[in-house]
């Protein structure tokens, strides 16, 4: 490695062999390459001293939670209102190696499209085997309700999130898909913002591409989505569940940057199969709902009935096509973790191409090969329950005891159907504040997909970093920060 | 532009009648503290809690009404839903859930106000403290009235903001006088005397109208001056009267602005309630019972806040 990098603020930066986001791989040309194109942005941050990233890193987090950019933890007397750290160190990603995560991301959501279309229609995917019509069927993410409603540009997952990590070689990785209602581009944009504002000294003179019109180019993508094609000026709404959600937060950001109505359940009603919000000067109509609550609370009529975050006749409405709901119900099948294993055949399936970004090794323990080989290699597999999402339940076998992989073991062969297991991915790090300075951190990245009359990436994404030492889990309801993520231009 | 969510209108009217109300809590309990020495040098902090009915609340409880109990029980008690904290928690909640119709700052400095008083204990609020943490509350009340004022886009919104702040506003002053002037027209016959003069000051001060009312009247007070003064006057802002035309105002600028052929109950309703307050006169006040005025005027006051429930916050 170039000892002139490794001065100032890296001076005792050691990404202990793993793949470093700022530094590349150990050896090889993708390692020249890589530095070449980030050496400006090294610079700058080995000018920085650690006393210095603490006291604007801690200025930062006291902007956030005056901001109220929180989340609630529920206690019994109280709420408390915790800040999603911030790592002010950025995640860099060069202008080639975006245009590929560009391209495979596009043309992902594309196949995942298509497949929503076409099980909610013909199913030519299950009728031709590619893809076992069960798996589909009778999963508890499949919505019959769906059947036969066809969506204008087949925008399912209007809105896709897809998880990539880097192993040891740096290729990036597809984990899981998020075709639900994902979250947290509200801190990609908000990161930025934060960058720009106490670390104008990194910024300066690197060309960045911009995250700030996101909200501008979703809204546009959403008008696209109109159920009738010819209204001038549909309006669309932010359905949220309210205040007290965690990504409440987020919902407001995107109503604000969309320039759009943040509605709750109670302010919305279904009369004659048209929803309508309540207005002060009665009722108006709603064209688009980017829903941010999940299917099973949205309608108490057509799904879970005690459910009052929802408005009661929204599926009829939905069903007659007179509103669109953006994501669509069932999208839920598309991320499930038992469909992921054959995402590259969907792919293959619908555009004759090989993924351009590669699923992570998986076997499929409902296939007798995919259990006896998990079963075998236990103690070096990740193992997933299938229909979670969150990262709950996820056994690392390598770090697990062997009370943990006996019990594992035990739940696989009583229900081998409810689990995936991959090889654990060695994920690639990047340069983070610690308490004893700056240390690898494991990290991940989740580009934002939008889907209207044509799919866009933006040009950013979600850079998650697990903060715990050695921890692979950067989920943020388990302990992970968040980096601003930089495509250079 | 989309119409205004009928939540949200009242969302907002309610959150600007939340800081309305603790800036006014935040000046009695100061004033009192200030001014409201009784002729043995002792405080009647029981008065306060007159001013507000929370009297017999209040000594549900088992407390007694010394300034630590009273001053606790009217800032920091979180389970007294008048107090200056349980109001700040509502008035916060109202701009979390308003965040995308109202300006960052706005939220910002609620959001700034409320994490700074939820860090207050009992010792930060005793009696030599007070002056300090009323001053503080004031401040952050009309910062935010400030703020609103310079940041808050004129839309349909706005007006429920300007309407909600008023309605409060002249309901706190007919309070604040009615708890007093009793006080106050025995201090007539006792001219002059210490105790007396504290009692015109603590209640115009209460008002912020000390110095308004000195500039109309320049000599002595009387009763039936700071009376009229309080009720009467359009020149002030704090005047139940001003407050009143204020309201009255912003409700017939959004129908101009924002309004449709719906019906006009609620405006009906203010107009005739304003006319009724300008055609009254202090002298036929105290003598039909200035008790009775008032209360009929809050009962008003309730009535036109459920008017406008009625027609803008569950149409």
């Amino acid at each position: 490695m170039n000892s002139t990098l490794l001065s100032g603020l890296l001076k005792d930066y050691d990404p202990g062999g793993y793949y470093c986001e700022l530094l590349g791989g150990l050896e090889g040309g993708k390692n020249q390459e890589q530095l070449r194109a980030l050496a400006p942005v090294i610079e700058k941050i080995n000018a920085l001293t650690v006393g210095d990233l603490r006291k604007r890193t801690a200025a930062v987090t006291r902007e956030l939670y005056n901001l109220g950019i929180t989340f609630t933890v529920y206690s019994q007397r109280d709420q408390i209102d915790r800040v999603l750290p911030f790592d002010a160190l950025p995640r860099v990603i060069t202008q080639k190696q975006w245009a590929h995560i560009e391209r495979g991301s596009i043309q992902r959501v594309t196949a995942i499209n298509l497949f929503l279309d076409d099980i909610y229609h013909d199913a030519k995917i299950l009728k031709d085997k590619v893809v076992p019509k069960d798996l589909v069927l009778t999963n508890k993410n499949y919505s019959p309700q769906m059947e036969g409603l066809t969506l204008p540009h087949k925008s399912y997952a209007s809105i896709c999130g897809v998880d990539l990590v880097r192993g040891a070689d740096g290729e990036f990785l597809v984990l899981e898909d998020n075709a639900r209602t994902p979250s947290g581009v509200s801190y990609v944009v908000e990161n930025r913002h934060l960058t720009l504002r106490t670390f104008p000294d990194l910024a300066r003179a690197t060309s960045i591409r911009t995250v700030s019109d996101y909200g501008q180019r979703l809204v546009e993508s959403l008008r696209q989505l109109a159920m009738n094609p010819s209204l001038e000026n549909p309006q669309v709404v932010l359905l949220s569940p309210g205040t007290f959600n965690s990504a409440y937060f987020e919902h407001v950001f995107l109503a604000r940057e969309m320039g759009v109505p943040l509605v709750e359940g109670r302010d919305l009603l279904v009369d004659n199969d048209r929803v309508y919000m309540k207005t002060i000067l009665g009722l108006e109509p709603v064209d688009i709902i980017y829903r941010r609550i999940d299917d099973q609370f949205i309608d108490p009529e057509a799904f879970n009935p005690k459910s009052l975050l929802g408005v009661p006749g929204l599926m009829r409405a939905y069903r007659a096509g007179n509103v669109t709901l953006t994501n669509a119900i069932g999208t839920g099948i598309a991320d499930d973790k038992a469909i992921y294993a054959y995402m590259p055949r969907i792919i293959r399936y619908y555009l004759g191409e090989d993924a351009i970004l590669p699923n992570v090794e998986t076997h499929i323990c409902r296939e007798p090969e995919g259990l006896a080989y998990t079963l075998q290699n236990l103690e070096n597999l990740v193992v997933k329950p299938v229909g979670e999402s969150g990262g709950y339940g996820v056994v690392i076998g390598p770090r697990s005891s062997k009370k943990v992989l006996a019990d594992l073991r035990r739940k696989l062969k009583a229900a081998p159907d409810n689990f995936i297991s991959q090889p654990m991915i060695s994920l690639s790090v990047a340069p983070t504040l610690c308490s004893r300075g700056v240390e690898p951190r494991h990290v991940d990245l989740r580009p934002f997909v939008v889907s209207g009359r044509s799919t866009w990436v933006l040009p950013g994404g979600l850079t998650r970093v697990a903060l715990k030492k050695g921890s692979l889990i950067v989920n943020s309801s388990q302990g992970g920060g968040s980096k601003d993520t930089w495509v250079l231009a | 532009m989309h119409k205004l969510l009928a939540r949200h209108a009242e969302e907002i009217f309610w959150m600007s009648r939340q800081v309305e109300r603790m800036n006014n809590i935040a000046r009695i309990l100061d004033v009192q503290e200030s001014f409201g020495h009784q002729k043995d040098g002792t405080h009647n902090w029981l008065s306060v809690l007159k001013i507000y009915a929370d009297d017999e609340r209040f000594l549900a409880q088992d407390l007694k009404p010394t300034a630590e109990n009273v001053l606790y029980f009217y800032i920091l008690d979180g389970d007294n839903p008048t107090s200056i904290y349980a109001n700040l928690k509502m008035a916060r909640q109202n701009a979390r859930a308003l965040r995308p119709q109202i300006s960052t700052e706005m939220w910002f400095h609620l959001n700034t106000f409320y994490n700074s008083m939820r860090g207050m204990k009992r010792r930060d609020i005793s009696e030599e403290r007070l002056n300090l943490v009323c001053a503080r509350i004031k401040e952050a009340c009309q910062t935010f009235s400030g703020i609103t004022a310079e940041t808050l886009y004129k839309d349909d919104s706005w007006y429920f903001s300007k309407i909600g702040m008023n309605l409060e506003r002249a309901d706190q002053t007919s309070r604040l006088l009615d708890a007093k002037y009793e006080a106050l027209q025995m201090g007539d016959a006792d001219m002059g005397s210490a105790s007396d003069m504290s009692q015109w000051n603590a209640l115009l001060r209460s008002a912020a109208g000390f110095h308004a009312y000195r500039r109309v009247h320049s000599k002595g007070f009387s009763a039936e001056s700071a009376a009229g003064f309080l009720l009467f006057d359009e020149r002030f802002p704090r005047s139940v009267s001003a407050s009143i035309s204020e309201a009255c105002l912003a409700l017939k600028d959004l129908h101009e602005s924002f309004g449709s052929d719906q019906k006009r109950t609620a405006l009906d309703a203010m107009k005739a309630f304003q006319s009724h307050v300008r055609q009254s006169a202090i002298k036929d006040v105290i003598a039909s019972g200035m008790h009775d005025y008032l209360d009929d005027l809050q009962k008003h006051l309730i009535d036109i806040t459920s008017l406008l429930e009625e027609e803008f916050f569950a149409p």
